[in-house]
């Protein structure tokens, strides 16, 4: 309304539309109303949340959603930038290399994560049982590497493995036996697997322990009353009971497996044979990425990556699931 | 039912102790290792390093020698790298924290419109590949002008959903709705309400989030390698890093070899040192509401 202003005006304007307005108006006012009976501080719980939305939406939502309208696009040369649809993601599926990433991290993945998850378990049952000496000890202990990061664990493992002044190779030459060739071709996904073995198995043991805790000593004493030895009490009680955390330890691993980048990065450095810039799916992006700076077929290789985790996560915990039920009941 | 007699019993206890202590031993001895090896080798000169047996010590013993090629080493870079890491560390920490803990507050005790359905997302996201976000947050930063500033690092580090989760399940079960009435009835606003009842109650899973945030960024590494191009700003992952690949590719020669070593054992000891006095924080609210 380009009216001069002064309140008249204004006023005069309210007036004449009042008879149309007011019913709807009434009808929101009232829908206000009722809104703020049922949710009385809904203003301040927004206010209490807007830092962590701004953030959520500028640093995660927005940069998943610029990924994926990068994954639709395609830059040329000659062409400049053209829509390429789902061409870049057809591409990720017949890439060669994409398959090779992911092959070696489902290969490493079914070895690793269960013997680091059964490990973390067993010491994890063992310290809230008490049946050994110096438990603070071997509870911190065991956690300290967690504290290492993983790049600098790498780094360390790596002088360890090295077969220039690595102990081993040290070890093995006085003894006149032959060098275990830690980064060579053929064991370089166990080397791997043990530097992540090291780093998390304490981490995953506090959870697992502090899950422990929280299991009801009664049922454990009734148990044990009733004539059943530690190893059943742990097999039959107490595992069960604090399955839903274990089907987290799990997921969270595979989920940390299918996006390992900083081991096998600072690997690439002493043996660049092995490792190639396909050697995990993330290697691949990141190579693709920024060496190559092709950012779109980067994106597309991301989101396909992204897909595979939710989907084995979902197969972990389905299968968790079906599991679980049968034993319930 | 077999009835073990009080002295077979107490033996058999004492074996089964005796057992389980040796081979929680082995682990830590295996758990140890690096650190051990990191201890020795960084009180050797480079010749040393390659000439003798890596787990035991060499003379020359000069660890206050290697520490001062450290710390001198490109005109004192590694200090930098040092007082960057703790900067981006300490900045994500305390922010997300604070952050974490309103939102985990505001979905634990208010109701309003979209509280589950932006729980689930938030839940969700957890699933994201972070590095997935990668990519897309360099670009969107060069396009905002932030490449290559601790900004670029300490922004995206600040959202930690996991945080909001175990915010909310720790005020959900910590802080009684009655409380909070009687503050309100006593005429305080919500900001007063959430700064003086809700969060001293809420202490334990602040310290929580703020150590689990406080390690992420301090180990973070593709992040900054990413988003960061001059040294000065690399966090002391990044700077390590290009050291040793420096010193692999030999570029550097060998002088670099006991510089990274002597690196990684200062940038580890003073993270060691704060989980071991803090241990009693790394306990039940990691956890929180995993059984039940």
């Amino acid at each position: 309304m380009a009216a001069p202003k002064s309140a008249t005006p204004t006023l005069n304007a309210r007036n004449a539309a009042g008879s149309d307005v007011a019913p709807a108006a009434r009808v929101g006012l009232l829908a206000v109303r009722r809104r703020r009976r049922r949710y009385p501080h809904a203003l301040a719980a927004y206010l209490f949340l807007a830092p962590f939305l701004v953030l959520f939406v500028m640093f995660l939502v927005g940069p998943l959603f610029y990924a994926l309208n990068l994954s639709v696009w395609r830059e040329t040369l000659v062409g400049g930038r053209s829509f390429a649809g789902l061409a870049n993601y057809a591409d990720v599926f017949a890439d060669e290399s994409f398959w090779r990433g992911i092959r070696n991290m489902l290969l490493f993945g079914v070895f690793q994560v269960p013997i680091m998850l059964g490990l973390a378990l067993i010491f994890a049952l063992v310290l809230d049982a008490g049946t050994t000496y110096a438990k603070s000890l071997f509870r911190i202990g065991f956690f300290l590497p967690y504290a290492v990061p993983s790049v600098i664990a790498a780094l360390i493992w790596g002088y360890l493995y090295g077969p220039s002044f690595g102990p081993f190779t040290q070890a093995a030459n006085a003894l006149g036996w032959a060098p275990p060739m830690f980064l060579s071709r053929t064991l370089m996904l166990p080397s791997l697997a043990n530097i992540v073995t090291w780093e998390f198995t304490g981490y995953n043991m506090i959870i697992l322990y502090s899950a422990l805790q929280a299991v009801p000593k009664d049922v454990i004493e009734a148990a044990a009353i009733d004539g059943a030895r530690p190893i059943r009490v742990a097999r039959s009680i107490r595992v069960p009971l604090i399955a839903p955390t274990i089907v987290l330890t799990a997921i969270f691993s595979v989920i940390g497996t299918l996006q390992l980048f900083n081991e096998p990065q600072l690997m690439l450095a002493i043996a660049p044979d092995v490792i190639g810039n396909d050697y995990t799916p993330n290697i691949y992006a990141y190579t693709t990425g920024f060496v190559n700076q092709q950012y779109n077929y980067a994106a597309a290789i991301s989101f396909v990556l992204g897909a595979f985790v939710v989907i084995i996560s979902y197969a972990v915990l389905f299968f968790s699931n079906r599991r679980q039920t049968p034993a319930a009941a | 039912m077999a009835i073990v007699a009080p002295r077979r019993y107490v033996e058999r206890q004492r074996r089964v102790r005796i057992i389980t202590t040796a081979l929680l031993g082995l682990f830590l001895l295996y758990t140890f290792l690096p650190i051990y090896y990191l201890l020795v080798s960084s009180t050797k000169d480079d010749t040393a390093l390659f000439a003798s047996f890596g787990l035991w010590f060499a003379p020359p013993f000069q660890p206050f020698t290697n520490l001062h090629n450290l710390f001198t080493f490109q005109g004192g870079v590694f200090s930098r790298w040092l007082f960057n890491t703790a900067l981006y560390a300490i900045s994500t920490a305390v922010g997300a924290a604070i952050i974490c803990c309103a939102a985990g507050y505001a979905f634990a005790k208010f109701l309003f419109p979209g509280r589950q359905s932006l729980f689930a997302i938030i839940l969700g996201s957890v699933m994201v590949p972070r590095t997935a976000l990668v990519i897309p947050i360099f670009l969107l930063l060069s396009q905002i002008g932030l490449i290559d500033t601790p900004l670029a690092v300490i922004l995206p580090s600040l959202v930690f959903p996991l945080g909001v989760y175990l915010a909310r399940v720790y005020a959900e079960q910590a802080v009684p709705d009655e409380l909070l009435d009687a503050a309100r009835i006593d005429g305080s606003g919500e900001a007063r309400i959430f700064a003086r009842v809700a969060l001293p109650i809420m202490q334990p899973a602040f310290v929580t989030i703020l150590l689990l945030s406080f390690v992420v960024t301090w180990n973070n590494y593709f992040l900054p390698l990413v988003v960061l191009s001059s040294p000065k700003w690399f966090p002391v992952t990044v700077g390590l890093a290009v050291w040793f690949q420096q010193a692999s590719a030999g570029s550097g020669g060998q002088a670099l070899f006991t510089l990274v070593i002597t690196g990684a054992l200062v940038s580890v000891l003073p993270v060691v040192l704060l989980f071991v006095s803090l241990q009693r924080y790394w306990r039940g609210d990691l956890s929180v509401g995993a059984v039940k």
